[in-house]
């Protein structure tokens, strides 16, 4: 396995994270930490809690100034970039935050209509409403999810429609916050599935932060472990284990990885 | 980069729409409008693209679907876009339908009427719990939360003299200085003193004061029970076993009711501060002879009249911030709402039992 700052073989790199460092006050989240994501991978990021998988997603998106480092995204440099230099970036990418984040005020399919309007004011109903249509349904979601309000969704369908709206611009890459968190192992399972089938259908880059031991078995192409501020290695899961790194051992050897590992052996076998 | 071609060939009327190169979301809007401008029968031709996007490949398929055009030159990267898009062509609307019509602003009217009756029954079942909360805390003193009362004291009360000293002293200084003007022209200056020393004592010094304790202590006892309903921190202490109107209503209802007339009465006698420093500088009436003339003016059912009034607005605010708090559910956005509904509720009652309390007082002869 070849380490986390290098680039592989045959990778046309989409995020660049180089030397990034982030401190909140005295305590110091990120130290020196390499990460490269290529096109056309899912990338799964875990961590124990506190490791700042989050914080690490907020700066490569720009939401956190880092203290130190590089990073580029689709080949352009995100530190210290004006907002309008930015908005060129920020239409090539959808985001699914951790809770949804959908607008509370806006129906489900307005939501989705919000970053095409926002981007591209000339396209009317009825195409903008026809597009935010099969977004929904391309998300996963029931036509009569369309004109409900965030409020009146299930956990999961909050998700599908989070992504359904990270999807409207059709981004070239994806980041996803813990998007099977709260979900039921059904639900999770189907997410998995959308997510893995969409990669496939639009040729998408896939940053999943997740916690969930099956998502990483059943969607990701490749996982990056962080801890001890950086990113300590990047891989499949075989690769991952012959690092001797104790988090490491514990995560994937523990009884739950275990125990996902044989159910993902079992449903492929 | 569309290429149009009409042709007037062997099939007779009809045309070709060519594109070059990208058709995507950006160039959405343009190549709707070109598509739309061309007669029927339409024939798409894609074989000079290089990138389609979902966008572009569901523009192609409406055309294809709404007015039967035919596509030609299709990759089979392009057919399968076009295809998978067709997967998802399931309409769905964008906003709920709402008709108006004069049937829905009758429900509309009658859901206002049966909402405004459930939140008076609602206000009532609130007022019963909130009694019997204060009877059990009566009949088992050991659960009687003395810390969080005095908290609340802090929070309440001793918080607010600042901003309400300053409030109560301009009041004062814009009493004096409009009733001066007035009075010169009578050359009744004088009375000033009079004007200032009955309508703030009487009056203005508890009002302003619950107006002022409703905008920072009512609507931060709605956010604050409201955010804790969100989190279900609400739901746990019940859980717990521990009673919220005991720990939450009681301490703020007792921190109100008592705060608001020693509030009020500190009002009072900065407004008369207020009026006094103005009448010393601007009608060089000597500080003592100001309060003199005060003793002198203002009876003692004066003092009564407006001290009296204070612990029930303080009531009424305590009541209308926490039952509205208690009323959220859903999301973080309804505590805003309840917390404007909360504040508008008890400045509103405030006012309406105020003019009771005038009329009752001047009749039973406290005038």
């Amino acid at each position: 396995m070849i380490p986390p700052g290098e680039v592989p073989p045959g990778c046309q790199p989409v995020i660049t994270v180089h030397g990034l460092k982030n401190s909140f006050g005295e305590q110091v989240v990120h130290e020196d930490l390499d990460l490269t994501v290529c096109r056309g991978e899912i990338l799964g990021v875990v961590g124990g809690s506190g490791t700042g998988k989050s914080v690490l997603l907020r700066s490569i998106i720009g939401l956190q100034t880092p203290d130190e480092g590089e990073i580029e995204v689709l080949g352009e440099n995100m530190v210290g970039r004006s907002e309008d230099e930015a908005k060129n970036i920020r239409r090539r990418w959808g985001i699914l935050f951790q809770n949804g984040a959908l607008f509370s005020t806006l129906t489900v399919a307005e939501n989705v209509e919000v970053p095409i309007r926002e981007y591209f004011p000339f396209i009317k109903p009825p195409l903008l409403d026809e597009i935010a249509s099969y977004k929904i349904a391309m998300g996963g979601l029931p036509p009569d999810a369309g004109p409900k309000y965030p409020s009146e969704l299930s956990g999961g369908m909050v998700k599908r429609a989070g992504l359904a709206r990270a999807l409207a611009l059709d981004p070239e890459l994806l980041f996803l916050d813990e998007p099977t968190s709260g979900l039921d192992p059904i639900a999770a399972a189907a997410f998995d599935q959308l997510v893995r089938g969409l990669k496939e259908r639009l040729g998408l880059t896939v940053f999943l932060i997740t916690h969930d031991l099956d998502t990483l078995h059943a969607v990701c192409d490749r996982i990056a472990v962080l801890a001890d501020k950086k990113v300590i290695g990047v891989g499949t899961i075989p690769e991952l284990l012959a690092l001797d790194h104790p988090w490491i051992q514990e995560y994937f050897n523990g009884p739950r990885g275990r125990a996902a590992e044989a159910s993902y052996e079992g449903a492929t076998a | 980069m569309a290429e149009v071609e009409d042709q007037d060939g062997e099939q007779g009327q009809g045309s070709v729409y060519r594109v070059a190169g990208t058709i995507n979301i950006a160039r959405a809007a343009t190549t709707q409008r070109e598509i739309d401008a061309l007669p029927d029968p339409l024939t798409i031709d894609l074989s000079d693209i290089n990138r389609m996007d979902t966008v572009g490949a569901w523009i192609v398929y409406r055309t294809v679907r709404d007015r039967g055009a035919k596509v030609i030159g299709a990759s089979r990267d392009e057919v399968s876009l076009l295809k998978q898009v067709g997967e998802f062509d399931v309409p769905t609307r964008v906003v709920p339908d709402e008709p108006h019509d004069f049937v829905s602003v009758l429900r509309e009217l009658g859901q206002w009427i049966a909402q405004s009756g459930g939140t008076l029954v609602g206000l009532l079942g609130f007022l019963g719990a909130t009694l019997i909360g204060f009877a059990n805390v009566i009949r088992r003193p050991k659960r009687f939360r003395l810390n969080a009362v005095v908290q609340r004291f802090d929070v309440v009360g001793v918080r607010a003299l600042g901003i309400i000293g300053l409030m109560s002293f301009l009041i004062g200084v814009v009493i004096a200085q409009q009733g001066s003007v007035q009075l010169a022209q009578f050359g009744a200056e004088v009375y000033t003193i009079n004007l200032i020393g009955r309508i703030t004592v009487r009056e203005l010094g508890t009002l302003m004061t619950a107006i002022m304790v409703a905008g920072r202590s009512g609507s931060a006892f709605a956010a604050q029970i409201g955010t804790m309903k969100i989190t279900e921190e609400i739901d746990a202490m019940r859980t717990i076993g521990v009673s919220p109107v005991e720990a939450l209503v009681i301490p703020r209802m007792i921190a109100a009711v008592l705060m608001m007339p020693l509030l009020a009465f500190w009002a009072m006698l900065m407004a008369l501060l207020g009026g006094g420093v103005f009448v010393w500088l601007s009608l060089g009436i000597p500080p003592l002879t100001y309060i003199q003339r005060l003793q002198d003016v203002i009876p003692p059912t004066d003092l009564w009249v407006g001290l009296i009034k204070a612990p029930v607005f303080g009531f009424i605010i305590a009541l209308a911030g926490c039952f509205q708090g208690m009323l959220v559910q859903g999301n973080s956005e309804e505590v805003g709402s309840r917390t404007t509904t909360a504040v508008v509720q008890s400045i509103f009652l405030v006012i309406v039992l105020d003019a009771v309390f005038a009329v009752f007082f001047s009749n039973i002869g406290w005038i």
